[in-house]
């Protein structure tokens, strides 16, 4: 083996080394953040269940809108049925409120307004006015086997669904 | 013939406690004070020698200064305040109530803690406009502008996570304002706001990783900037200053050249 080829054995060798470490180093932080990812992210949660419990169906008079401030939902009781609109605000998450003055349900935070009825081509939920990007969603409605009326907040269904409404 | 209160303190500076602490040693020669600003841990950080012109009000109006002065203001009452505060749902509010009508001083930390943390988000713009319109930003101070933007970018986050901690109707509002606006963010905005507040909504998880943060992590992270900041003051040629920047340095030699 001559001395040149020797030397540059050893530079590889180094350079070997110092790869294994960087590399080492880079696999124990991506196994770091892993971790630290994982870990941060909730695995239980301990919030109300998605899905409430209204009560039953003749607790809401007909034409009314009604708020459940603690669960965040409407159950409107219109001529076609029982049906649900999320309260909260498609803009920033603030809960809205029914003007029964003005027939129409509005945000207090930045001023969006929304239907709360079908009237030409403005359906139930779509935004009148401000800055909500989307209407308020449709939730999934329902009787359970006691006659009490259930509704899911963690499922939004368009207001053609077939449970999208309950007739009684 | 009695002692001078000037001589008290040479007498302690001479004592072998006080030497084996500061090694600069006693004298107002100009090495001696120099050697006590290199050889302390904090004040290493600055200049030893600073131009007077640097010190005067108009050169800075002293907002940067003031800044710091906020922030050890703030360190200083949100401690004893973290000593009756409960981060839990049942108590946030209760003792936050407390704290403003039972604990004695209470409400005096409060307030204290409340407008220093007004006063230096105000200071920290009002410094960043200073140092914009006078452009000492400009090289080789870019760097040291870089760390300034993210102390802003941490001012603002100590006022957003601390604005939860009363656990009232206006916190709880406004964090979930706050929080949605992350979920803006392109492809993982949805995430970033479940990381952020530890579920769905503004609950008790999110009151724990707010109080982590506040008291926490963004003042150790704010700690570390500003000693980088303080350090690369000195680092960067001293405070700013018009007769030092390169073209007048060129405008003065060439007029000298002229003549």
């Amino acid at each position: 083996m001559t001395d040149e080829l020797k030397k540059k054995d050893e530079v590889n060798r180094r350079q070997f080394f110092l790869k294994l470490g960087l590399g080492s180093l880079g696999i124990a932080a991506a196994g770091t953040a892993a971790f630290a990812y994982q870990y941060l992210d909730p695995n239980v949660l301990y919030e109300p269940s998605p899905v409430v419990n209204a009560g039953k169906p003749d607790r809401y008079p007909l034409d009314s809108v009604t708020l459940d401030v603690n669960s965040g939902i409407y159950i409107i009781h219109s001529q076609e049925g029982y049906f649900s609109l999320s309260a909260v605000c498609t803009h920033l998450g603030c809960l809205t409120t029914w003007k029964p003055e003005l027939g129409i349900i509005a945000c207090p935070c930045h001023g969006s307004k929304f239907s709360v009825s079908d009237q030409g081509k403005v359906r139930a939920g779509d935004k009148i006015e401000g800055p909500a990007p989307k209407p308020l969603p449709w939730k999934r409605i329902w009787l359970n086997d006691d006659g009490d009326l259930l509704v899911d907040r963690s499922t939004d269904v368009p207001p053609t669904a077939r449970d999208s409404f309950v007739r009684v | 013939m009695a002692k001078t209160v000037d001589q008290y303190f040479d007498d302690l500076r001479g004592t072998r406690v006080w030497r084996s602490i500061f090694r600069s040693g006693t004298g107002s020669s100009t090495l001696k004070r120099a050697l006590a600003i290199q050889q302390n841990v904090f004040l290493h950080l600055f200049s030893t020698k600073v131009r007077t012109r640097m010190l005067s009000f108009s050169a800075t109006w002293y907002l940067g200064t003031l800044t710091l002065g906020t922030f050890l203001i703030l360190v200083a009452t949100g401690i004893p305040l973290m000593f009756y505060y409960h981060p839990s749902v049942p108590q946030a509010y209760a003792d936050t109530k407390d704290l403003q009508f039972v604990v004695s001083s209470g409400l005096f930390l409060r307030n204290l803690h409340r407008w220093s943390a007004h006063a230096m988000v105000l200071l920290v713009f009002a410094h960043m406009f200073k140092v914009f319109y006078r452009g000492a930003y400009r090289t080789p101070r870019e760097f040291n502008w870089v760390i300034g933007v993210i102390l802003l970018l941490i001012t603002l986050l100590l006022s957003y996570t601390g604005y939860l901690l009363p656990w009232d109707q206006l916190a709880y509002w406004a964090i979930t304002v706050g929080s949605n606006i992350a979920s803006a963010v392109p492809v993982m905005g949805e995430k970033i706001h479940f990381l952020l507040l530890g579920g769905n909504a503004v609950n008790a998880n999110a009151l724990l990783r707010f109080y982590v943060l506040h008291c926490m992590l963004l003042p150790l992270a704010a700690i570390f900037f500003v000693a980088i900041h303080f350090w690369r003051i000195r680092k960067d040629g001293g405070l700013y200053s018009h007769s030092s920047e390169p073209a007048t340095v060129r405008a003065v030699a060439g007029a000298k050249e002229v003549r």
